[in-house]
């Protein structure tokens, strides 16, 4: 399970959905594992305004990852300033095919924001709600949340 | 043939040895794709999204999800986070390696994300299995109130969910859609091949707010065969009254607005225009 994933799930059980302590969950016992995946800058964008910034350092520091910094990137952040703005259009007037769609370059940034996010995964382990303490297995990185009827 | 949803409970029906037929058969391979590229293109997503897939199965759906616009993907490629309720089934996905999150739960339980998470949610051919419910102590309509409650609120504002599913029959049909009319979505059903023993069913759901406005027509708009659901009740007749709501009374209305010099939306063809009300 991505850290990204970690950053939006929360306690499945009813009582707990209202209160601020069933997020985000807690692993515990967690054995981790790096997942290689495509960097994908406009996602990045996209889903940064979304991210819960605290809790992902929260859960960084209880994984013992390097430290987070303690304010988000901003979108400007995850790409290298244009240079290619001012390419003069081809001798012949044709428009090469990645002119349309300019090409971001994805800054360190970015990079390690998608290595935290989409690539650093929990593997084994347990998710801890921090308000009920229920327990959600993980094995070979799926978490499982089935409840017991009596929690529905 | 009898319905799956009639024999057993899914998590039974979808063991190991029904997971992998399922998922190496080149039959349902193709439908569940063609059903999953018809579903992408109601959800007209325009650059990579967070997508919840429910009932992902074995990553059939999650797979294309994961392709880029060039491989056919609107806006892919996508992240995409799916649960299943079939350990078999995530078994399957597991070994295909497919690039998005798993995890077990069932949809009958909730959606467990906190608000505002995905940009959109498909669903292929599972919401109908909600509509059997496993224990005594369950009814369709609490997990069907459940599932879509969640899902509503796991939505960004301005979010879509298509959900493609089978219904048993009419009945069947209404329950569902009108279960997400109950949880806060504009709703509306299309239908392929109606009719035919190939019918497929798509839920279109949306929420309010955001780029979208909530306003169903608005992805439905140009659309065949599309039925958009209202939520608010028929309001009771008044025979020989003109009915409020009506074309007439709307135009009235406008008419009214404008002459104490506010701004009314021109008048088309489509104001008042009836919409099938299904509930
Ligand atoms: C016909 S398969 C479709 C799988 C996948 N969506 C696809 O298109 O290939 C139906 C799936 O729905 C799942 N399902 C049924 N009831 C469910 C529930 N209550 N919660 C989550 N998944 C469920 C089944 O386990 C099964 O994997
Ligand atoms: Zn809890």
């Amino acid at each position: 399970m991505k850290l990204l994933t970690l950053n939006f799930l929360t306690c499945a059980i009813k009582s707990c959905k209202s209160t601020p302590a069933s997020f985000p969950l807690h692993p515990r016992d967690a054995e981790l594992e790096i997942v290689e995946a495509d960097l994908n800058i406009l996602f990045l964008k996209n889903i940064l305004p979304r991210l819960m910034w605290d809790e992902l350092r929260v859960i960084g520091s209880e994984l013992g990852l390097p430290e987070l910094p303690s304010t988000p990137p901003t979108r400007e952040d995850l790409v290298e300033p244009s240079t290619t703005a001012i390419a003069a259009p081809t001798s012949d007037g044709t428009r090469d095919a990645g002119e349309e769609e300019e090409e971001e370059i994805p800054t360190q940034t970015a990079k390690d924001l998608h290595r935290v996010l989409l690539e650093t995964c929990i593997k084994e382990g347990k998710l801890v709600c921090g308000n009920c303490g229920h327990e959600y297995k993980v094995l070979e990185g799926v978490a499982n949340f089935l409840l017991p009827g009596h929690l529905v | 043939m009898s319905r799956p949803e009639d024999t057993l409970p899914p998590d039974l029906f979808y063991n190991d040895t029904e997971s992998r037929k399922y998922t190496t058969s080149s039959r349902i391979q193709k439908i569940q794709s063609s059903m999953t590229h018809r579903a992408l293109s109601l959800l007209s997503l325009r650059s990579p999204s967070l997508i919840l897939d429910v009932g992902c199965g074995s990553g059939l759906s999650g797979e294309i999800l994961s392709q880029t616009a060039d491989e056919g993907t609107p806006g892919g490629p996508h992240i995409w986070i799916g649960f299943d309720i079939s350990s078999s089934m995530l078994g399957v996905a597991l070994e295909k390696e497919v690039e998005g999150d798993l995890f077990l739960a069932d949809a009958g339980q909730g959606v467990p994300f906190r608000p505002g998470t995905f940009d959109a949610a498909i669903s292929i051919s599972a919401i109908q299995w909600l509509c059997n419910a496993e224990s005594s102590e369950e009814s369709p309509a609490g997990r069907l109130s459940r599932f879509f409650g969640g899902l509503y609120a796991s939505l960004r504002r301005g979010g879509r969910a298509v959900c493609q599913f089978y219904p048993k029959n009419d009945e069947q049909k209404k329950m569902v859609s009108q279960a997400a009319v109950k949880a806060g979505f504009g709703a509306g059903l299309l239908e392929d091949d109606m009719g035919t023993k190939n019918a497929k069913v798509y839920l279109v759901l949306t929420v309010g707010g955001g780029d979208l406005d909530g306003d169903i027509t608005g992805v439905v708009r140009g659309m065949d065969g599309v039925d958009v659901m209202d939520a608010r009740r028929k309001a009771a007749r008044k025979r020989g009254e003109e009915q409020k709501g009506s074309k007439q009374w709307i135009l009235r209305k406008k008419d009214q607005m404008e002459k104490k010099g506010r701004v009314v939306k021109a008048s088309s063809k489509y104001t008042g225009r009836k919409r099938r009300v299904q509930f």
